[in-house]
């Protein structure tokens, strides 16, 4: 997938006028934060769960080779594989060879934001291997040669009649606009292609050490059928997700679903440990694991190796009013909202992606739902210091910031000019408290009104207090 | 060589070394101890307590719940399961315990024992145990279980014996470990509720890829 991060403030603007897609996004601020707080409130211990398991994962991550070593030698010992990618291309590489070597024609997907990551689907097409989408809002997304705006809900963008009219164009059938009906629709088309792939890719949610097994969590059952029924099974996952333990896995899985859709269980949590047994009548042969890093391991040991704590549970992106307003393909690549802020500039570069930890209000609503307790306003800050130190800063900030740095470091001038401002603000007010135009604000002004200081400048009150 | 440069770029990055015994064992600890996390106290609870927190969370997952006495029941409602839902086929696993079952023979049903197929209306399965926290069974896959049972058809219709009810995740993975000998079978499955999506416009609309039913044949003399 092309990185379109940098024209974010274009990509806002146009998302910001989409009626569709401002329906759309209604749909997710209506839902998933309340549903999440239901869950929530049901689980007295949930807070207590969030410390263990950010503590747990800072214990996995400072002894990550370890776990990954074990992880390895019991899928061997399943009789399964493991590759180790590096980049985005090894790994596309190594996935292209085992579907030749399986002479796959056609390959069924389960929903992983990994193979999004490393731009499988085209990349496996070029080289003549059909990848067919299975989860839901995955395959109407293919259908339209669209991209996930979501980590868990990939088409949550799109309007029932985008649906409708996607599956008309395609299923030749007459259009409906009956969800029910639609997905019995999708069912109906992926039931023979499910049984027809050679091999099946998913995701994985965790990796599990001790028993060299991958697990995946899904609501509609079609991960299970994209890795049961063909030959070959391959898991496109990447290294921070290893976990030491069935126990510890469950710690992470009381947290997942609650902070994602707000249910108390997904409905399948499946563990995969390696191809079919002696006696098995079904499931696959082969068993591959592909690992990739691409970029994680260069963040070990500095200021994001907390972002490693991760499980994309999409809780912070549900909740960012920036990503409420402007919707995930806004940020013009795979990861959106607050998570995305901080990995992106990680994977494709901050030169080209310097916008995103610049387009967060702080409110740190964010931080305040992540289940692993990741300080994301604060990696977010550390992207924007890097981007000043690199000189990438544009100048109207750069010299906006000299401006301002000018005053600060002269704290009479400094108050003498906020008092003054916060007086002229009230009297252009005129006492309604707001601005409906204000010069060199149309930015802020022409979308809303500037509410004005209401009384004294915050030093004035402090003085005053400490009288 | 990807692998060799991963795990140098961690090690670089952690700041350790290749051959640190006390990181070594530090890790060994955690692996070998398999000690649980926090526990919520929602489950920990008396064994009869545990079952109707097993039946109110599975209910609200959208599984049909069907209680009986005996297992010598469960042929008969099966086949009454089975017509109200327009069914007249049903896979059957391989498991002794499902062999011997006082089928009616009237019903029109057509039983089988094989892997799932597409187009198959309905199986039977065991569950291996259920989990009293989320309402959730724990299937596993094994000669006579074959995993496509758990997805591939419209319905799908386990066996759960009451004593089989545990409280939490954690003692399901002990008394796996118990029964497989340490090592986990090819797929463990844990099923909370029918097939579901919200992929569009976030409605809920129920039997996406998997069984459109769920229903739970509990049986509380066993």
């Amino acid at each position: 997938m092309d990185v379109r991060s940098s024209a974010f403030k274009h990509n806002a603007r146009i998302a910001l006028e989409d009626a569709n897609l401002q329906q759309a996004l209604g749909n997710l601020k209506a839902g998933f934060p309340g549903k999440r707080a239901a869950a929530v409130a049901r689980l007295p211990e949930f807070d207590q769960l969030r410390d263990q398991a950010r503590d747990l994962k800072n214990h996995i991550l400072e002894h990550l080779d370890l776990y990954l070593e074990e992880f390895e030698r019991k899928v061997l010992a399943n009789g399964g594989q493991v590759h180790w990618c590096r980049t985005d291309e090894d790994a596309r590489r190594t996935v292209l060879e085992i579907c030749r070597q399986q002479n796959a024609k056609t390959v069924t997907k389960g929903k992983s934001m990994v193979t999004e990551e490393i731009g499988l689907n085209d990349y496996l097409e070029a080289h003549g291997v059909t990848p067919v989408e299975t989860d839901l809002g995955e395959y109407i997304l293919q259908l339209r040669q669209d991209h996930p705006s979501h980590i868990v809900a990939p088409a949550i963008h799109l309007t029932l009649n985008d649906v409708a009219e996607a599956f008309h164009e395609h299923h030749q059938r007459p259009k409906s606009d009956d969800p029910a009906v639609l997905m019995q629709e999708a069912r109906e088309m992926l039931r023979q292609q499910f049984v027809a792939a050679d091999v099946g890719i998913t995701g994985a949610n965790f990796l599990i050490a001790e028993t060299g097994s991958t697990i995946i969590c899904t609501n509609e059952g079609n991960g299970d059928l994209t890795q049961t029924l063909p030959k070959t099974h391959v898991v496109v996952s990447s290294i921070e997700k290893v976990v030491p333990t069935l126990e510890d896995m469950t710690l992470f899985l009381r947290l997942l679903a609650r902070s994602a859709t707000g249910q108390e269980f997904t409905v399948y949590n499946t563990l995969s440990s390696g191809p079919r047994r002696p006696g098995d009548q079904d499931g696959p042969e082969h068993f591959h694991v592909v690992l990739v890093d691409n970029g994680r391991s260069d963040m070990l040991g500095s200021e994001l190796q907390e972002m490693l704590r991760c499980i994309r549970c999409s809780a912070c992106m549900n909740h960012c009013p920036v990503y409420g307003a402007v919707g995930g393909q806004s940020y013009g690549w795979v990861y959106p909202g607050p998570m995305g802020s901080v990995l992106t500039p990680q994977m494709v570069g901050i030169e080209n992606a310097a916008l995103l930890p610049n387009a967060s209000t702080f409110c740190g609503k964010c931080e305040e739902v992540c289940p692993v307790r990741i300080p994301l306003p604060k990696l977010m800050r550390h992207w924007r210091e890097r981007e000043f130190a690199r000189h990438l800063t544009p100048k109207a900030a750069r010299y906006g910031l000299k401006f301002w740095s000018f005053f600060a470091r002269r704290p009479a001038l400094y108050r003498w000019l906020a008092g003054s401002g916060n007086r002229l603000l009230r009297l252009l007010a005129r006492n309604k408290g707001r601005l409906g135009r204000l010069p060199l604000a149309g930015g802020w002004t022409d979308h809303r009104d500037l509410p004005t200081p209401s009384g004294k400048t915050f030093m004035q009150q402090w003085q005053e207090r400490n009288r | 060589m990807s692998r060799t440069e991963i795990f140098n770029r961690i090690r670089s990055g952690l700041r350790v070394g290749i051959n640190d015994e006390a990181r070594r064992q530090s890790v060994q600890a955690r692996l070998d101890a398999r000690a649980p996390n926090l526990i919520p106290q929602r489950a920990q609870r008396p064994h009869a307590e545990q079952l109707q927190l097993f039946m109110e969370m599975a209910r609200e997952s959208a599984a049909e719940l069907v209680e009986l006495q005996r297992r010598d029941q469960l042929a008969a409602a099966a086949e009454h399961w089975l017509a109200d839902n327009g069914c007249q086929q049903l896979v059957i696993a391989g498991d002794e315990n499902l062999h011997d079952l006082s089928w009616s023979g009237n019903a029109g049903l057509v039983r089988e024992q094989r892997p799932a197929q597409v187009g198959d209306q309905a199986s039977l399965t065991n569950a291996f145990c259920g989990i009293a926290e989320t309402g959730t069974l724990l299937l596993y896959s094994r000669q006579e279980s074959p995993t496509t049972l758990n997805f591939l058809p419209d319905n799908h219709l386990v066996v759960l014996a009451a004593s089989q009810v545990v409280g939490v995740y954690e003692e399901a993975w002990q008394k796996l470990r118990a029964a497989t000998g340490g090592s986990l079978p090819r797929t463990v499955n844990l099923i909370t509720g029918p097939s579901r999506s919200a992929d569009i416009e976030q409605k809920l609309q129920m039997g996406a890829h998997g069984p459109r039913q769920l229903v739970i044949f509990l049986l509380h003399d066993e």
